[in-house]
């Protein structure tokens, strides 16, 4: 009896995850119903806005962030791959305090990061489409590193050994074992750190300029869906929110879609 | 005992623009400490956010620069009346300018938002300020991201000396910037000003001097705006009496203090008018 309770309660509430998920995919969808009427696909391709006159267009924020985005898991993804090669391999005694701090790094929350971006960063490189891709690579360094660093770790010595033993270098081996051993789980390591950057908020707010337009150059301003969202929403009203909540949609479904793919990758690369 | 005084207490809670806030905040102090049966408060929200949350009736009152039409009043039962005038500066980030040294025109602003002035080294920059060594380094704009009374005071200024301003953008709380980059409210754009070299952004004054950035002179114009007060017509009466009391209290005592924060009180013939007419 009391099982039977228990596993009713515990299904309850796996299924309200996946109700809840389903529901926020809903409400983001007709609350930005009106933006999808009005201006239909175009939406996604232009990247007028416009609050005066009520014209919208998603592309300006949508390519914010994805540049940012990308940019920030090109200089992320090396520096991790390095780190995470290098506490796989090092002695212990140095290796574990070294990993455990590069884990607190996950644990500084973003608007921290903001402002010393504010500080630290804006006054070098403006308030730029490059500001923020710096603030959100440090951000994501720690979870693809740490990703990496299991992937890594699970490489069979023996592999490795036999091909020390065949008389590789150590950067032949860590080119054809551990890379093409490890590639799947890597690659969803970068998804993972790729999925936190879309949606980061307050550190890309504070650093990116808070222009809502394609960027022409690095150290153009720039916005990202989330800091759009955090700008506006407080002030928007009819159409203007519902542009908001269609670019939440947009948002949410690249996340979705990033999350399948890690997922996937991970599973391939028999991680959990 | 306890009971009884929190029953008696009345919390008024206000918000909307940044430009009225700092002298909202030192006034809503004040009369809360002089009043122990009253809690006023005003949050800095921007005049947009401020407008939408009093619609929405989640204000006992509200701050905007960028009036409401009377339509729009009258629609949603809001009475409107301005508090106090205060003055929009441009601010700018240049190496080796003092505050106050640099000298533009209405214009000269106007073609610098719009994005056809560039440079600093630009010959009609160069034309107004002889003695002074500008560099030869690009003009960053910055204005507002929210919707903002600020803003509109400041782009019916740029309207009003520049006709090609006028026709192509216009006035508003929010308009399309053809250049620059966007800030948070007042402060914000103080932030972003005081760390991009070559900057020029545009605040209420007092927090220029609060956050000791340079202003530039613009000789012969004085960029005022008026910050007006919404207050819904269903607030209920112990409320509305109880804000009354205390917009009075602002307009009998508070002009001293408007005019240490740099702010400039109203006509006393304005104050009449709005006692009589809004503050019965």
């Amino acid at each position: 009896m009391s099982e039977r309770v228990f596993k009713s309660l515990t299904f309850a509430a796996a299924s309200l995850t996946v109700v809840l998920a389903a529901s926020f995919l809903i409400v983001l969808w007709f609350s930005g119903f009106e933006a999808w009427k009005t201006f239909g696909l175009k939406f996604l391709f232009t990247d007028v806005w416009n609050p005066s006159s009520g014209e919208f267009g998603a592309l300006g924020a949508l390519s914010g962030t994805l540049f940012t985005s990308l940019l920030a898991l090109l200089i992320a993804t090396p520096l991790a791959f390095a780190a995470a090669m290098w506490a796989s391999d090092a002695p212990k005694w140095i290796a574990s305090p070294l990993s455990r701090a590069m884990d607190m790094l996950a644990a500084i929350p973003s608007v921290i990061f903001g402002m010393w971006g504010i500080d630290f960063i804006c006054p070098h490189f403006g308030f730029s489409l490059f500001s923020a891709s710096l603030i959100l690579s440090i951000m994501i360094l720690p979870y693809i590193t740490a990703v990496m660093r299991d992937v890594i770790t699970m490489t069979p010595d023996v592999l490795k050994e036999s091909a020390y033993g065949l008389g590789a270098t150590r950067f032949e081996v860590v080119k054809d074992v551990i890379l093409s051993f490890g590639k799947n789980g890597l690659a969803g390591g970068i998804f993972i750190g790729l999925g936190r950057a879309l949606g980061e908020t307050m550190a890309v707010l504070f650093v990116a300029g808070g222009l809502n337009m394609i960027p022409s150059g690095l150290f153009d301003g720039c916005t990202t869906i989330a800091s759009a969202l955090a700008n506006d929403f407080a002030e928007a009203e009819g159409l203007h929110r519902s542009v908001l909540f269609a670019l939440g949609f947009i948002l949410l479904m690249l996340e979705f879609a990033i999350q399948i793919l890690a997922q996937l990758y991970l599973k391939r690369g028999k991680i959990k | 005992m306890i009971s009884i005084l929190l029953a008696s207490l009345i919390t008024l809670n206000g918000a909307g623009g940044s430009f009225p806030a700092p002298l909202y905040q030192k006034w809503t102090y004040q009369y809360s400490q002089a009043h122990e049966e009253v809690n006023v408060n005003y949050q800095s929200v921007g005049s947009s956010a401020g407008i939408k949350q009093i619609k929405a009736g989640t204000l006992d009152f509200a701050g905007t620069d960028a009036p409401m039409s009377d339509e729009d009043l009258k629609k949603e039962g809001i009475a409107q009346f301005p508090m106090v005038a205060g003055s929009v500066v441009p601010i700018v980030n240049l190496p080796g300018v003092a505050s106050g040294k640099l000298v533009l025109s209405g214009e000269i602003v106007a073609d610098i938002f719009r994005g056809e002035i560039r440079v600093w080294n630009d010959p009609r920059i160069k034309a107004l300020n002889p003695e002074l060594k500008l560099p030869k380094l690009p003009i960053t704009v910055v204005h507002r991201g929210d919707g903002s009374g600020t803003t509109f005071v400041w782009t019916s200024f740029l309207s009003r000396v520049s006709e090609k301003w006028a026709s192509e953008i216009g006035s508003g709380a929010i308009v399309t910037w053809p250049v620059g980059l966007a800030g948070q409210k007042n402060p914000g754009v103080c932030g972003m000003v005081s760390r991009v070299k070559g900057s020029i952004g545009y605040t209420e004054l007092t927090y220029a001097l609060e956050a000791k950035i340079p202003v530039a002179t613009i000789p012969n114009e004085k960029v005022l705006g008026l910050t007006y007060l919404l207050i819904r017509d269903d607030l209920a009466p112990r409320k509305r009496a109880a804000l009354n009391e205390y917009v009075r209290w602002c307009f009998d005592f508070g002009g001293k203090t408007a005019e240490e924060l740099n702010y400039i009180p109203l006509e006393k013939s304005e104050v009449d008018l709005i006692k009589t007419t809004y503050l019965k």
